[in-house]
């Protein structure tokens, strides 16, 4: 499904981000990917998002070069992948219903299906009972898992993580960990970056491990070594 | 279009610069039109009270003077020859000085009429006055003898003014672009740093609908729309301004201008001059709105 076929990022200030980077993942997989800061991972899901050029190298989503897409072939891309960040990036005069309904409005959905889905996807990540408070009120447990609602609200085929849990005290972690292995049980693709050891070895799924650029251990069911 | 109204009324303050300076702006042209209006119609009414007077020598004969006035009206450039004799033109002058005591003792003094006789030659246009002076006075109907009956053509004072006021109005219209120009670009710079703010004001939206993979316009429409409402409520405000600025102007210019009834001609042709003005605010809006999107919105 993802195919990265011998890519190099190299920054203007001469800094090379990405050195040789060649892997694939597979549908329904769920993949961690893990490393120091500035062990490249931010930079590998901005290839993947077309919002950077490879300076070597191709990224392939379904066998279709995603830096050949013209532009509005790649908002439809980014459609098909829901994101969840480390700092929720949740709007802040929006409810939390808003939030996650603006998502489908962008992507152009009707209003039926927003009012159809939405309630839905509130429900599989149990904040059905805080539809209408603003993120201000949440605790960041319950914001993160606002952002997964409204990352999978479209029904992408990936959900990418970047440090989801970065901010989040133990049980939370554990929480958004569960939310995120649920989703991909029921058949999306999970790509989770992190460095946090405990859900590595909670998970015991794929590990891809980076270090300066390049990727160094790609385990099956892996173990948190770095 | 719905989030492209609200975005642009809850940023209502940033908003407003940009409104003011679009109605200054609309309010200048529609000015314009007006100041164009009055003084064209000054010219106009200029045009038709001037006419060329050929004053003729007192002893010339009324035969002659009737057969010059019948050749004239042959002209196919004059429209009417008006005949005035020796002794109308001495009562008018009377009647003109009628307060005047000295002069009209003066008049007694001298006992004769001293004045001649003259045709007041209206031609269809003025631009043929000059054509037509110098035709008469080349063509001079001769008495016996050989002498000139005609004393003097009266044309080139007319002409004269006609020709200072018709470079003055050129002249205030080319101030009138020249300053709605600056006006314009001005409006344009404005609104293009006020998009440009309320870009930056709303860039945490911005982001996520690009992170979700919202498509260009929808990112893009609010704000063109947004340009296009500032330019709605511009002109809508310079109209709603102008009602009462023409009510009270036409009661000073009426007068003085003659003629040119400022009001009725705006209730006349209201519609049309919102129309101009609702066209050119809402482009100023959209344009400048689009090449501020253009230079600060990444999509």
């Amino acid at each position: 499904m993802i195919y990265f076929d011998k890519v190099s990022k190299k920054y203007p200030n001469d800094s090379l981000a990405l050195q040789d980077i060649n892997f694939s993942i597979a549908h329904n997989e769920f993949v961690s990917i893990v490393g120091h800061s500035g062990a490249g991972k931010t930079t590998l899901l901005k290839l993947l998002l077309a919002e950077e050029r490879p300076t070597e190298g191709s990224v392939f989503f379904e066998s279709v070069n995603v830096h050949d897409l013209h532009r509005n072939d790649v908002t439809k891309l980014r459609r098909r992948i829901g994101m969840v960040f480390q700092d929720f990036r949740l709007l802040p005069d929006k409810t939390v219903y808003e939030n996650i309904a603006f998502a489908m409005e962008a992507a152009g959905r009707s209003d039926d299906e927003i009012a159809f889905d939405v309630p839905h996807v509130l429900e599989l990540v149990d904040l059905n009972h805080k539809a209408w408070e603003f993120p201000g009120h949440l605790s960041g447990g319950e914001k993160q898992r606002v952002a997964i609602a409204r990352a999978i609200v479209n029904q992408p085929d990936i959900i990418i993580a970047d440090e989801p849990t970065g901010n989040l005290d133990p049980v939370n972690t554990y929480e958004i960990v569960q939310i995120l292995k649920k989703i991909n049980d029921i058949g999306t693709t999970v790509i989770l970056t992190t460095h946090n050891k405990g859900i590595i070895d909670l998970l015991g799924k794929r590990v891809i491990t980076m270090e300066g650029g390049k990727i160094i251990r790609d385990d099956a069911s892996g173990k948190y070594v770095l | 279009m719905h989030s492209g109204f609200l975005s642009f009324w809850r940023n209502g303050f940033v908003s407003l610069s940009s409104i003011l300076v679009v109605t200054v702006t609309l309010f200048t042209i529609v000015s314009l039109i007006f100041t164009n209006v009055i003084l064209e119609s000054v010219l106009a009414d200029f045009k038709t009270k001037v006419d060329v007077n050929v004053y003729f020598i007192t002893t010339a004969q009324e035969s002659d003077i009737l057969q010059m006035k019948s050749t004239l009206e042959k002209q196919p450039e004059v429209a009417s020859v008006g005949y005035v004799s020796r002794e109308q033109a001495i009562a008018e002058f009377k009647d003109k000085h009628k307060d005047d005591y000295l002069t009209l003792q003066a008049l007694n003094e001298i006992g004769d009429n001293p004045l001649g006789a003259r045709l007041n030659v209206v031609a269809k246009d003025p631009s043929q006055y000059e054509g037509i002076a110098k035709k008469i006075e080349s063509q001079n109907t001769l008495l016996s003898g050989g002498v000139n009956i005609v004393d003097k053509v009266n044309f080139r004072q007319n002409k004269d003014i006609i020709d200072r006021l018709t470079k003055f109005i050129a002249g205030v219209k080319q101030f009138g672009y020249t300053f709605a120009l600056i006006l314009v670009c001005t409006s344009l710079l404005i609104t293009f740093n006020t998009i440009r703010l309320v870009i930056y004001m709303t860039r945490e939206e911005i982001a996520v609908m690009r992170l979700v993979g919202a498509s260009s316009m929808y990112v893009r429409g609010p704000f063109i729309v947004g340009g296009m409402v500032y330019g709605l409520v511009s002109a809508l405000l310079a109209m709603i301004l102008f009602y009462p600025i023409t009510l009270w102007l036409t009661g000073k210019t009426t007068e003085f201008f003659g003629g040119v009834n400022l009001y009725s001609y705006y209730m006349h042709n209201f519609f049309q001059i919102f129309f101009i003005i609702l066209i050119v605010g809402m482009a100023l809006g959209a344009f400048s709105s689009f090449l501020a999107v253009r230079k600060y919105l990444k999509v």
